[in-house]
């Protein structure tokens, strides 16, 4: 099936979400459609299938114009989409979630869910998935899950596969197995439609590449470009993927953490028994596939999670048991992973939200008054300091863009002489400029001599930051390893992939060796020379 | 997959790599401790103050039993001393499965309850010349339960789907109101059967209005519909009603229509089987609603609508429509069960004669976590424990019937703390469901 969007035009309000983007799918191809977050790419997805009513232009398939009222309308045109965050009902069975929607049943509306069950064995089975249909979703890793949501798709006779952002919640095995999976539905005839801000993966899969920015199309892109190519396309400028640091001058251990343990209220061991320290001056990632266990480390170092078990000290001094207030005061900075919900008061000023920290104690409060003066002054300064782009401090902080937002906590938190920084997650959701900038602040707060803990679940982000990796997976960590070894090679992405799927570290070196991932395979394209190498020598002129 | 013996790295390498989710399961030792405790109520507070020699007096039959159960004086330590044994036998299961950090199966549950019930009721007729009529006490209890199994079936229907059904009251209320008011004017009970799923749905589709339409808090338009509705009636309950009462609220009760052989089974079939029309599509709603909810094409897309809205829209699935019209269903059963309160019942109407039986409906049907046969179980277990209240004020017992009147709301709330076991509502629930 031939797929054509011609002008597709989709207004918010004063945003133009897409702006005339032409695209064209042709049968039994991976078209990659790359573009930052915010660039428009599931907006256009969403008007592909049926979610959105576009404002100007027309889909064709097979070059016959179709309109879509809703999903259900794509569906029957064979476009099958697997959403970034999957539209699986957690309690349903596997069975019942392909099912949902198109039913077989018998007379009255009974179910036949034996007829629901063969159909997924038999897509199950044709393509080496392994899903069991009575699995109960929420207990089905995601990887898994993902697998049900194409097993929903192609159960529908989807010609087209729309998958946006498959890859955000998938360890690189996963990944891998992933590529795969998409090699064997392109064989079988399915055009894929491939949605990810990740440059690899496009390089690796991609037989044409689309790249959008600000709602444009504004270039194709073969799948031998660089990816420093690929990313100047995709920014609009040239940008440097490595972060520019010194190698690390780390000091003495100063975070030390000790057998520590979270249960979770039903039991479920969230934090099992861990150790690790960081040492004044450097920066330690925290890898790991999201769920894996970081989050609720980074929440009881700051105490909003309890600890069952360990200890924990800052220069020596206990931090278990003080209140959240008392380990501000420590000196512990804390960026939180979800900005909007826990970094931020949205309906409060950003000058109210630059204080939060500090709102009650002098120059900011006086007694049992607070001085606004004090606290608009401050802001004026600290946007500045930070470059947070703004029209007045006494704007809700909900006018401000993503990468504005998360500025401001940076702002605010990096603004007490601090004596550990906690990142989680700092940059998800950023566009490139913000992630940039965040990523100097974070070194150059290591650089200060401050320990600095960074939570991530990309590895890109782990490689270019980290001076030592802690790898976690179900809660443990799995294995803590220098980023660069004593030869000065960085670490090989391949081992931190396995030890992401809990593989120890001596036998991950050891697969690794043996088996090449179809990502550090397509590193290897052309020159044989992996990309990680060429980088430094290749900034854009 | 690596077993991994040769990693240095933490402490037991060789789970690392396995698959199952690592979990300590906390098996609940709650069960094992409220079996004990009913043991030990059952020694102290009974057997030891029960004399040797009496008797209690328990009554099985009823006049149309196809043959009769002789009234059967039984010994009464002998009978708690039973009993006991049978509560401990559960406790010693519990005991067990607890060991094995597996929980206990629900019929042990019903087991040891109905245990304790009947230690309860032999050490209360124990020596006294009353018998203990069974019958009654079973065909009362069933009786208050009817608008508390309709309400929770109609809050099953409702929440499923993702609208909390506050407004159950609302619609027994007007339910009733509707049942008595049309039965009256008709001449005819039947006829106000049919009025009063009408205005029960009535006040579904006001709610699913102003839910959906305008997204307003369901708790909110719940709790106001049914302060209007308790106006309203009471309004015209006041003048039109009392105005010509021969004409609107003359009692029209529903004629029974015992089952021919069923109603005469002993104890069961008088119980069961020899009600009014309301009763029987009671039992019908019951379970065609536990069918379809899990085994239907209407019940996939219900449940999927209150879980996950959005992965339903992605399927084609109409998510406001169908809570409108699961609203609307909803609203339409627990106006039915109104109808028990005036014609199911032989009564005329009465100012706010629901009486917050549909905040009780709503706590038996998270009682039964959301399931209509746990809901079913969970109102019988509160008309049960009324009636026996009611019962043993007339036979005449140590404890307080107010003290038995107060056991199913703090098994309630219990329940609702999660006492349970864990009880999970649809996830939706609450949410208005927008596009984007």
């Amino acid at each position: 099936m031939k797929l054509e969007l011609q002008g597709i035009t989709k207004v918010f309000g004063s945003l133009v979400a897409n702006d005339h983007i032409d695209l064209v799918v042709e049968p039994g191809e991976i078209h990659a459609l790359l573009g930052e977050n915010g660039a428009g790419k599931s907006t256009l997805m969403n008007v592909l299938y049926g979610l959105y009513d576009p404002d100007d232009g027309q889909i064709l398939v097979d070059g016959r114009p179709v309109r879509f009222k809703g999903p259900g309308d794509a569906v029957a045109a064979g476009i099958g989409m697997v959403h970034q965050h999957f539209m699986l009902v957690p309690v349903f069975t596997v069975a019942e979630s392909v099912a949902l929607g198109y039913e077989p049943a018998g007379p009255g509306g009974v179910l036949r869910l034996d007829e629901a069950r063969r159909r997924v064995r038999e897509i199950s089975d044709r393509f080496g998935f392994q899903v069991d249909p009575d699995a109960v979703v929420e207990d089905l890793p995601v990887g898994v899950q993902q697998r049900v949501e194409i097993i929903k798709a192609l159960s529908r006779d989807a010609h087209v596969l729309i998958l946006d952002e498959p890859t955000a919640v998938l360890t690189p095995q996963e990944t891998d197995e992933l590529i795969r999976i998409m090699g064997e539905l392109k064989d079988a005839g399915t055009s894929i439609v491939f949605i990810t801000h990740k440059l690899r993966e496009v390089r690796a899969v991609a037989d044409r590449i689309t790249v959008i920015r600000r709602g444009k199309v504004v270039g194709e892109a073969s799948p031998t470009s660089t990816e420093t190519e690929l990313a100047s396309l995709m920014v609009g400028r040239a940008v440097s993927l490595t972060v520019d640091k010194d190698p690390a001058d780390p000091g003495e251990a100063a975070f030390q953490v000790k057998d520590l343990s979270v249960v979770a209220d039903n039991g479920t061991v969230l934090v099992d028994d861990i150790s690790f320290d960081v040492r004044a001056g450097e920066i330690l990632c925290i890898a790991g596939v999201q769920g894996n266990g970081q989050t609720e480390l980074a929440e009881v170092i700051l105490g909003l999670e309890e600890a069952d078990a360990g200890t924990m000290t800052l220069d020596g001094e206990d931090l278990l048991g003080r209140s959240v207030k008392k380990r501000l005061r420590a000196g512990v900075g804390f960026v939180p992973e979800d900005r909007s919900t826990d970094g931020v008061v949205s309906s409060f000023s950003i000058a109210e939200n630059l204080v939060l920290d500090l709102y009650d104690t002098a120059p900011f409060a006086r007694g049992l008054s607070m001085s606004p003066a004090k606290v608009a002054a401050n802001a004026e300064q600290r946007t500045e300091e930070f470059d947070v782009r703004h029209t007045s401090v006494q704007d809700p902080i909900s006018t401000l863009s993503g990468g504005n937002a998360q500025k401001v906590v940076l702002a605010r938190e990096m603004s007490r002489p601090l004596r550990l920084l906690v990142a989680s997650q700092p940059t998800r959701g950023l566009d490139v400029g913000s992630i940039e900038f965040v990523h100097k602040r974070m070194v150059a707060e290591r650089d200060r001599g401050t320990p600095v803990i960074i939570v991530s679940t990309e590895l890109d982000e782990v490689m270019a930051l980290a001076d030592r990796i802690a790898v976690m997976y179900r809660g443990r960590i799995v294995g803590v390893l220098d980023a660069v070894d004593e030869d000065g090679h960085p670490v090989n992405r391949d081992v931190l992939g396995l030890m992401m799927a809990g593989v120890p570290l001596d036998e991950a070196q050891r697969q690794a060796s043996e088996h090449m991932s179809a990502l550090a395979m397509a590193d290897l394209d052309g020159d044989g020379i992996p990309d990680a190498l060429q980088q430094g020598g290749e900034e854009q002129e | 997959m690596s077993t991994a013996t040769e990693s240095q790295q933490p402490a037991t390498p060789s789970d690392q790599v396995d698959d199952v989710t690592r979990t300590r399961p906390r098996v609940s030792v709650k069960t094992a401790v409220v079996y004990a405790l009913a043991a030990l109520v059952t020694i102290v507070a009974w057997v030891l103050n029960t004399p040797a020699d009496v008797r209690t007096n328990f009554q099985f039959g009823s006049g149309t039993d196809l043959f009769r159960i002789p009234n059967a004086p039984v010994p009464s330590l002998v009978t708690l001393v039973v009993l006991v044994l049978v509560m401990v036998a559960g406790l010693v299961l519990a005991v067990l499965r607890y060991r094995q950090r597996r929980p206990v199966p629900g019929w042990v549950h019903v087991v040891v309850g109905v245990a304790f019930v009947l230690a309860f009721l032999t050490y209360v007729g124990a020596g006294k010349s009353t018998v203990i009529p069974m019958v009654s006490l079973l065909a009362g209890a069933l009786a208050l339960s009817v608008p508390l199994v309709f309400g929770a079936m109609s809050g099953v229907i409702c929440e499923r789907s993702g609208i909390i059904n506050i407004a159950i009251e609302g619609q027994l209320l007007f339910g009733a109101f509707a049942a008595a008011v049309v039965a009256s004017a008709a001449g005819s009970g039947y006829v106000g059967l049919l009025a009063a799923p009408v205005a029960g749905a009535m006040v579904g589709a006001a709610l699913a209005w102003f839910s959906v339409s305008f997204r307003v808090n369901q708790i909110i338009v719940g709790v106001v519909l049914n302060t209007l509705i308790i106006g309203l009636t009471g309004f015209l309950f006041a003048t039109l009603l009392s105005d010509n009462k021969a004409l609107w609220n003359t009692r029209m009760p529903l004629p029974r229509l015992p089952i021919p052989g069923l109603s005469q089974i002993p104890v069961i079939g008088p119980v069961l089987f020899n009600q009014t029309i309301l009763i029987y599509l009671m039992y019908v709603i019951v379970v065609l609603l536990q069918f379809m909810l899990f085994r239907s094409r209407w019940g996939l897309r219900t449940r999927a609508v209150g879980e996950h809205p959005r992965a339903a829209d992605t399927v084609g699935i109409k998510v406001n429509p169908r809570r409108v019209w699961n609203t609307i269903l909803g609203g339409a059963v627990a106006g039915l069960g109104g109808a028990f309160f005036t014609v199911g019942s032989g009564l005329a109407f009465g100012r706010e004669m629901s009486a917050g039986q549909g905040y009780i409906a709503l706590a038996a049907m998270i009682l039964g976590k959301w399931n209509p046969k746990g809901a079913v179980a969970a109102a019988l277990l509160f008309g049960f424990s009324k009636n026996l209240g009611n019962v043993l004020s007339t036979i005449g017992s140590g404890v307080p019937s107010e003290i038995l009147l107060m056991l199913p709301y703090v098994i309630t709330i219990f329940a609702v703390a999660g006492f349970v076991g864990r009880v999970r509502p649809p996830a939706a629930e609450g949410t208005p469901y927008t596009k984007s």
